[in-house]
């Protein structure tokens, strides 16, 4: 179940306890149509709250702030050559070890109300 | 807080996204920039531009007085043509980039940038000799229709005399269904096209009869993203990025525009005076990312210039930026710092983009 932060990016945690880490579809509308990801790479430690990852769209550049702590030990290789596979705001970006349990998020419930 | 067009409204209505821009609330997009400017390219856009400034000259002598303070010469023009001119700063530098319209021997125009219109007006006033002048920025509105389905569109709204027929030519009255329209063949964007100016009082009128006109040619409505991304595909300088009162006009790659050999003006002097350093160019990035403006420009170790304007072109499916470039570097490697990624350059001839 994915969990969300204020600054619109998502984590969720897989079975295996690998946390995967994406930006909301009202992120990425607001961005437009995005035609570049700086991606992070593997090895990479995040802590939450902290930028990672930068999206350039069109119009704008936007920094992604990882919503949990720990190192990257996957990247999505897709976004490379695919940026806009962000736009639906399903994609993940990397996947992280975590280092500390994730903190206290949104559930989608609370996210959708926080943009209205 | 920011002022609204006479097309307000109308933005709302059609689901704009509306930014603060040059002192007005404007829809930066409305269905998003890329399918926006791919209208421009392939059918049409229509674009509200009624933060532009319009100033009137008037009196026998406007003609002389206006030369006076630009560096493009205006003498000779006919009625009813346009012209592009900087307005110069003592110093060489621009105080603002302008269209010069023509109506008749007394009586002209200048179309200035929205962000400057203030600054023009008193920069104007404080040294006009000869001519009246009359600011009516605040009482009209403008848009822009642009892109190769443009022509079409205006003829089912208005007698096809009232078009004009080169670039750079104006009817200061056309009949537009009724309605007093001036019609200019310029724009912003690199295709064919027509800014069109009128009061603000008809302004929601006149965008509708254009709108649903151009609506079965494939128009839609654009805001200022498109417009930044379709004028930089072209080459075209925005104030305030490619010119300001600090860069020196001889080094904008406008000298079509500045006539050194024309007797005095405001600025001669400095302008001839001033040996060019830098040079406006144009750059891909040879890879993925976007180099946007204030990014330093590297040759080696060395900081050689900066960008003054960067996008990803949706025509061409890659990043360009214009360059403030030391001159000399032009075939160099270089390299601009975006946010500390090395990004590498690839100098190109301006305009990215030109119409077959």
């Amino acid at each position: 179940m994915k969990q969300y932060t204020k600054t619109h990016e998502w984590v969720e945690v897989a079975s295996d306890g690998t946390a995967y880490v994406g930006i909301s579809k009202f992120a990425a509308d607001e961005l437009g149509e995005i035609v570049f990801v700086d991606l992070p790479e593997e090895g990479q430690k995040v802590a939450a709250g902290e930028s990672f990852c930068e999206i350039e769209s069109v119009k704008a550049v936007a920094e992604v702030n990882s919503p949990v702590s720990g190192t990257i030990c996957k990247v999505n290789d897709a976004l490379a050559d695919s940026p806009e596979l962000l736009s639906g705001g399903g994609e993940w970006i990397c996947a992280v070890t975590l280092s500390e349990p994730v903190g206290e998020l949104m559930d989608e419930a609370a996210y959708e109300a926080s943009l209205n | 807080m920011s002022r609204k067009t006479a097309l307000y409204q109308t933005h709302l209505d059609l689901g704009g996204k509306m930014v603060d821009f040059a002192g007005f609330s404007l829809p930066v997009q409305y269905s998003g920039i890329m399918e926006e400017h791919r209208a421009v390219r392939t059918a049409a856009g229509l674009f509200d531009v009624s933060h532009m400034g319009e100033f009137m000259f008037r009196g026998k002598d406007a003609e002389s007085a206006l030369n006076a303070l630009l560096t493009n010469d205006i003498r000779g023009m006919r009625d009813g043509q346009v012209r592009y001119s900087l307005l110069p700063n003592e110093r060489g530098g621009a105080v603002d980039d302008v269209l010069v319209y023509r109506e008749r021997e007394d009586r002209f125009w200048l179309v200035v940038n929205g962000a400057n219109v203030a600054k023009d007006a008193e920069w104007i006033k404080s040294r006009l000799r000869g001519a009246d002048f009359f600011d009516w920025s605040d009482d009209m509105s403008q848009i822009a229709l642009q892109g190769p389905a443009a022509e079409s569109i205006l003829r089912t709204l208005t007698d096809e005399r009232n078009i004009p027929e080169a670039y750079y030519t104006y009817v200061p009255h056309a009949d537009v269904k009724g309605f007093d329209v001036c019609i200019s063949r310029t724009g912003y964007t690199g295709e064919d096209g027509f800014e069109l100016y009128f009061m603000n009082a008809v302004a929601e009128q006149v965008y509708n009869l254009v709108y649903e006109a151009g609506k079965p040619f494939g128009l839609l409505p654009c805001g200022l993203g498109a417009r930044d991304t379709l004028r930089l595909e072209a080459g075209m300088p925005l104030y305030g990025h490619e010119l300001d009162e600090d860069i020196p006009v001889n080094e904008t790659g406008l000298g079509f525009a500045v006539k050194v050999s024309k007797e005095n003006f405001v600025g001669k002097d400095a302008i001839a005076a001033h040996v060019p350093e830098y040079a406006r160019v144009g750059a891909r990035v040879k890879e993925r990312g976007i180099v946007r403006e204030n990014c330093d420009v590297y040759c080696g170790d060395e900081i050689v210039g900066y960008s003054t304007s960067g996008t990803h072109s949706p025509t061409m499916g890659y990043g360009i930026c214009m360059l403030r470039l030391k001159r000399g570097f032009a075939d160099k490697e270089l390299f601009a710092d975006v946010r500390g990624r090395r990004v590498a350059l690839e100098i190109v001839p301006l305009p990215f983009y030109k119409r077959k």
